[in-house]
């Protein structure tokens, strides 16, 4: 398990791996929206949560693709099936991988953007604390989409139609949390509720992708 | 005589064909008396005038957009544990059905809240749990496309529907916090009010019998198209597995 | 140096299908510890869908395989190769996925040693399927079902492979090869064709749409 992890970290570092290119988008957005929304502090401030939520969610869709697909494409996948590991596994280690090469840099760049939104100072705390929370899930459920569309030549704007409204949710209560952080709200309830979708998940979601893939590899 | 037994596609073709007429003619004959009886023989309502009575389309569409979907989740499991090929192409029948009724239930709905409301559309947790199954209706439909081999198809597109069934279920109760956190009031109770499930209590009983009719109607519409479309997919894979035959022969 | 408890694999009364339509039906086999097979048919018979089928990838339509749990290296058209990591990586990878803790094994079998710092992309087509190939000794599985191994091998390449897979036989493991090249191994040729599948009555078409 560890192989596949390191190989996979060791695969988006380096040249043409695509690491970083999340990053970068996350940052265009966030430029973007005060260009198209015009430069009033206090407005950017109020939707800055939502803003940096969107913009994470995007950054993560835009790797999706690659996530399986080219390990499909050179047979990686029909080796790794009848490999000692079981596939449940594979997928997971996979979803974590992409949660390392694309969520977590998000997670950590998000305060640094905040500042270009003006996010209001007891905002950061826990803009950082709901991305961490609800990034994973964001990961994990990409990953489901990923095993639904590997076999497809065109599978790229089909897995975001289908991947999306998956993320409704977890959009839901992380951009809540971030919301109410910021305004200095009661945050409890939806940072419970977006830790129980990331965990369930975790826990759950890795079945469904490995037989879908398994479907997907016959 | 087992349930079954109409899982072979003959069987259900035979059937289906046999029972759809009296199915269709129940259903409009429903639909045209409901419809007739609502419009033109119901008072107007005291408070909303006669803006109420497009009731008589929105709340049966609304209604039968969610069953279709839970009766492609049915017909999912059926196909994943049975494998059975006519309950898989059941679920792909139903699906632009279900997804039409959800346009039906947003449209209406639109239409109904301009005068009532001033505005077509309202982030209410209700019409937006609607729009995010309509792309939930949506997404499902395009896997079925874009998937070449037929029993492939089935499987994902059942296993996305288990899933996606969870995830609409989450939606619902996070849209529904959702719009509290944003605005707390009276908008939102009277919203619920007038379109939630209350609706039978909240309405008359003059209002309610042709209600009642349309809603049978479009229950039995639903099961009309079902039946017609399963039988078109039922036929298509047939002729798909005709040609592949003949591929293989020569 | 052999196999833990090596088995024969069997398959009996074997139906496969491509694309939910059936090519190869009533097929039995056996693959004896120290055997080899060759297969061998016309394109689109279905070698490629049974061996995928005795690998476990996908599931037979009708019948029953014994032997093949967790015994089986699989070696298909593609590689499994990352262009971006070296060939020593690329071992290491599938060394380590299979619990094996020694690559060298497969560096002097197929003569990759110099070329071990090498990123994997920068190799030749034939140097890319002798990597693939040596991968086969790093799993440590009895079983080893190839297909078109020696696609884009020159002659001393080919009996490199020869070399291993006579090894690898000598050793108690058995292969399953579809190729249609002499590789000069003392193995039985086993023809599809009569296995094709034959369409049923159109009577009983109805019932599964195949």
């Amino acid at each position: 398990m560890n192989a596949l992890l390191a190989r996979d970290l060791k695969l988006a570092l380096r040249a043409g791996g695509g690491f970083g290119l999340g990053l970068a988008f996350f940052l265009i957005v966030t430029v973007l929206v005060p260009l198209g929304v015009g430069p009033q502090s206090a407005l950017l401030g109020t939707i800055a949560p939502g803003i940096l939520w969107l913009g994470a969610l995007l950054a993560c869709l835009l790797s999706l693709d690659r996530l399986l697909a080219l390990d499909w494409e050179d047979g990686t996948l029909d080796l790794l099936a009848t490999a000692p590991l079981p596939l449940e596994a594979a997928v997971s280690i996979k979803a974590l991988a992409h949660w390392i090469t694309t969520g977590l840099p998000l997670v950590l760049a998000a305060p640094v953007l905040g500042i270009l939104l003006n996010l209001p100072a007891p905002g950061y705390f826990w803009m950082v604390v709901s991305l961490a929370l609800g990034t994973p899930a964001l990961s994990v459920i990409g990953t489901f989409g990923a095993a639904l569309t590997v076999g497809l030549k065109r599978g790229g704007l089909l897995l975001s139609l289908l991947v999306l409204p998956l993320y409704v949710p977890t959009l839901i209560f992380g951009a809540e949390v971030a919301r109410r952080g910021a305004a200095g709200m009661d945050i409890a309830t939806p940072a419970l509720m977006l830790a129980g979708i990331t965990a369930a998940t975790i826990a759950l979601l890795p079945f469904a992708s490995a037989a879908v893939l398994r479907v997907n590899l016959r | 005589m087992s349930l079954w037994e109409y899982a072979n596609p003959k069987k259900f073709l035979t059937t289906s064909e046999r029972v759809m007429p009296y199915v269709w003619a129940v259903s409009l004959t429903c639909l045209l008396v409901g419809v007739v009886w609502g419009f033109f023989f119901t008072p107007d309502d005291y408070k909303q005038g006669s803006t109420v009575k497009i009731i008589y389309l929105h709340v049966p569409a609304a209604l039968m957009a969610i069953n279709a979907w839970l009766m492609m989740l049915v017909a999912s499991l059926i196909w994943l544990i049975r494998r059975h090929h006519v309950s898989a192409l059941a679920a792909r029948a139903a699906a632009p059905v279900g997804g039409v009724l959800t346009l039906i239930a947003l449209v209406t709905g639109a239409i109904w809240g301009q005068p009532m409301w001033g505005t077509w559309w309202e982030w209410d947790p209700r019409l937006t749990s609607f729009l995010i199954l309509f792309l939930f209706y949506l997404g499902y439909i395009a896997l079925w496309e874009a998937i070449e081999d037929p029993d492939t198809a089935a499987d994902l597109t059942s296993m996305l529907c288990l899933v996606g069934s969870v995830f609409a279920l989450l939606s619902r109760y996070a849209v529904n916090f959702w719009n509290q956190g944003l605005h707390q009031g009276a908008s939102v109770m009277r919203v619920g009010a007038i379109t939630g499930s209350d609706t039978s209590e909240k309405v008359s009983n003059v209002f309610f019998y042709p209600l009642l009719t349309c809603i049978v109607g479009f229950v039995l519409l639903f099961v009309a198209l079902v039946l017609y479309r399963t039988g078109t997919e039922i036929r298509a894979r047939r002729i798909k597995a005709l040609l592949a035959r003949e591929r293989i022969a020569s | 140096m052999g196999y833990v408890a090596p088995m024969t694999l069997s398959a009996s009364d074997l139906a496969i299908s491509r694309g939910g339509v059936r090519v190869l039906e009533n097929l039995n086999l056996t693959l004896a510890p120290g055997q080899a097979l060759i297969l061998r048919g016309p394109n689109g018979i279905g070698k490629t869908t049974l061996l995928r089928t005795l690998s476990g990838l996908q599931p037979p339509l009708a019948g029953t395989i014994a032997g093949a749990d967790d015994r089986i290296a699989y070696a298909g058209h593609s590689d499994g190769i990352k262009p971006t990591l070296t060939v020593t990586e690329n071992l290491n990878f599938w060394a380590r996925v299979f619990g094996t803790s020694s690559i060298q094994v497969a560096l002097d079998s197929f003569r990759l040693a110099d070329l071990a710092d090498r990123p994997a992309g920068a190799l030749s087509a034939g140097q890319k399927r002798r990597l693939g190939l040596s991968r086969l000794l790093l799993t440590g599985r009895a079983i080893w079902i190839l297909d078109e191994p020696t696609v884009s091998l020159d002659t001393s390449a080919i009996a490199m492979f020869a070399d291993a897979v006579r090894a690898h036989l000598g050793q108690g493991g058995s292969a399953m090869i579809a190729t249609h090249i002499d590789l000069g191994l003392d193995a039985e040729v086993m023809e599809l064709g009569p296995f094709k599948a034959v369409p049923p009555p159109l009577d009983d078409f109805d019932g599964a749409f195949a």
